[in-house]
C-alpha cells in the first residue's frame, strides 16, 4: 500500500499542469477568462434605426443589411482599443469580403466624424447609438466589440476585444464560407 | 498617533460613500425592488461587483435600465429575463439551478459527503485497531491484520 503516499504528489502535479495549460492558453491563443459567451450566438440579431454618423439626416435600418452576410463593429472615440484596432478594419474592408457597419456607441459626434476623416472610414454606414440603448440590446459590455451576422439574419459569431487579421481569417472567414457562398476565394485563410 | 490613526480610518469609511447612485426611487416599495435587483446583478465588464457598486460605464446603463422597467411596472423576472437575454446567467450573482450548473451546485455536498465517508472508513478503522491491539500488546505483530479489519 506504499503507493497511497504518492497520491498528493500526483494530484499536485496534475494541478501543476492544468494551471500551466490555462496560462499557455491565455498567452499563445489569447484566451481570456473575463469573455463572456453570449447568448445571442445562434438567435435573430437586435434590429436597430439610427442616425448615420456620417450624416445625421440619414437613417440607418438595420434591416436594409438582411439577406447577407454583414459585420457590426462597435466603437467609440474614448475607447483606446479602438483606435489600434481600425487598421485591422480598414485591411478587412479592402478584402471585400462582407460589409462592415459601424455602431458608435455613446460617443461625441463630432469627435466620431473627425475620427472617421483622419484614420480613413472602414464602414458602410456608422449608426450613432448616442445613449447606448442599441449596444446594450446587441449585450455590450465594453468596446471594441465584433458580431457577424449571417445571411439568415442570425449572430454567427461575436469577438470582444480588438480584432487581428489572425482573428479575422481562424474565427471570422471560415465562419463566413461557410454561412454562405464565398463572394471571392480567399488564399490566406486557414 | 492615535490622531493619525483615526483619520485612516475616518479614510476607509470615505470609500463606502462613493458606491450608490444618487437618482432613486421616491417610493420606498419600488426602491426597496431596485436596491435588490441592482445588488443580485453582476457587472459584465468589471466582474468583483454588482452593478450596484460599480461605477463602470455599462453599470450605470445597466441600472438606468433597471430603474426604467420598474418605473415602467415590469416584474423583477421580466427585468432578470431582459438582463440574461443580453448577457448570459453570468450576470446573476446566484446562478440558475440547471444541468450546466449542476456541478456548480453539488460540488461541495459532494465534497463534503466524499471527505465525511472517508473520515467515517479511517475512524472505524482506527477503533477496531484498538480493539485488536489492546494496550500492552505487540502493534508491529498484528500490521497485517490492520488491512484486513474493513
Amino acid at each position: 500500500m506504499k503507493w497511497r503516499f504518492a497520491i498528493p504528489a500526483i494530484v499536485f502535479i496534475a494541478l501543476c499542469g492544468v494551471f500551466g495549460w490555462m496560462l499557455y492558453r491565455t498567452g499563445a491563443e489569447g484566451y481570456n477568462v473575463s469573455v463572456l459567451q453570449s447568448p445571442l450566438l445562434g438567435k435573430g440579431a437586435p434590429s436597430f434605426k439610427l442616425p448615420r454618423v456620417e450624416a445625421m439626416d440619414q437613417e440607418i435600418d438595420s434591416r436594409d443589411y438582411a439577406g447577407k452576410a454583414y459585420l457590426l463593429n462597435v466603437w467609440a472615440t474614448w475607447c483606446v482599443e479602438c483606435r489600434h484596432e481600425h487598421p485591422v478594419l480598414l485591411a478587412i474592408a479592402r478584402q471585400n469580403i462582407v460589409p462592415i457597419i459601424g455602431l458608435d456607441t455613446k460617443d461625441d459626434l463630432n469627435d466620431a466624424q473627425r475620427w472617421l476623416n483622419a484614420l480613413g472610414n472602414p464602414y458602410v454606414a456608422t449608426a450613432f447609438d448616442a445613449d447606448g440603448r442599441v449596444a446594450l440590446d446587441w449585450g455590450v459590455y465594453g468596446a471594441p466589440e465584433t458580431f457577424l451576422i449571417g445571411a439568415d439574419g442570425k449572430i454567427l459569431y461575436k469577438h470582444v476585444g480588438a480584432l487581428s487579421m489572425r482573428v479575422w481569417q481562424e474565427q471570422f472567414l471560415p465562419r463566413i464560407q461557410q454561412g454562405s457562398a464565398p463572394v471571392k476565394p480567399v488564399g490566406e485563410g486557414s | 498617533m492615535t490622531r493619525l490613526w483615526s483619520f485612516l480610518l475616518l479614510l476607509c469609511l470615505a470609500v463606502s460613500a462613493f458606491a450608490i447612485d444618487s437618482e432613486s426611487f421616491e417610493d420606498p416599495a419600488l426602491r426597496a425592488r431596485y436596491e435588490y435587483l441592482t445588488h443580485i446583478l453582476r457587472c459584465p465588464k468589471c466582474q468583483g461587483e454588482t452593478i450596484a457598486e460599480s461605477n463602470a460605464g455599462i453599470a450605470v446603463d445597466l441600472r438606468r435600465e433597471v430603474r426604467r422597467m420598474l418605473s415602467e411596472g415590469k416584474s423583477d423576472a421580466e427585468i432578470l429575463d431582459f438582463m440574461t437575454a443580453r448577457f448570459g446567467d453570468f450576470v446573476l450573482y446566484k446562478p440558475p439551478f440547471s444541468t450546466r450548473t449542476f456541478v456548480l451546485w453539488f460540488a461541495p455536498v459532494m465534497i463534503l459527503g466524499g471527505a465525511l465517508i472517508i473520515a467515517l472508513v479511517v475512524i472505524r478503522k482506527r477503533t477496531q485497531q484498538s480493539f485488536d491491539d489492546p494496550p500492552g500488546s505487540d502493534a508491529s505483530a498484528t500490521e497485517g491484520n490492520k488491512v484486513d479489519a474493513t
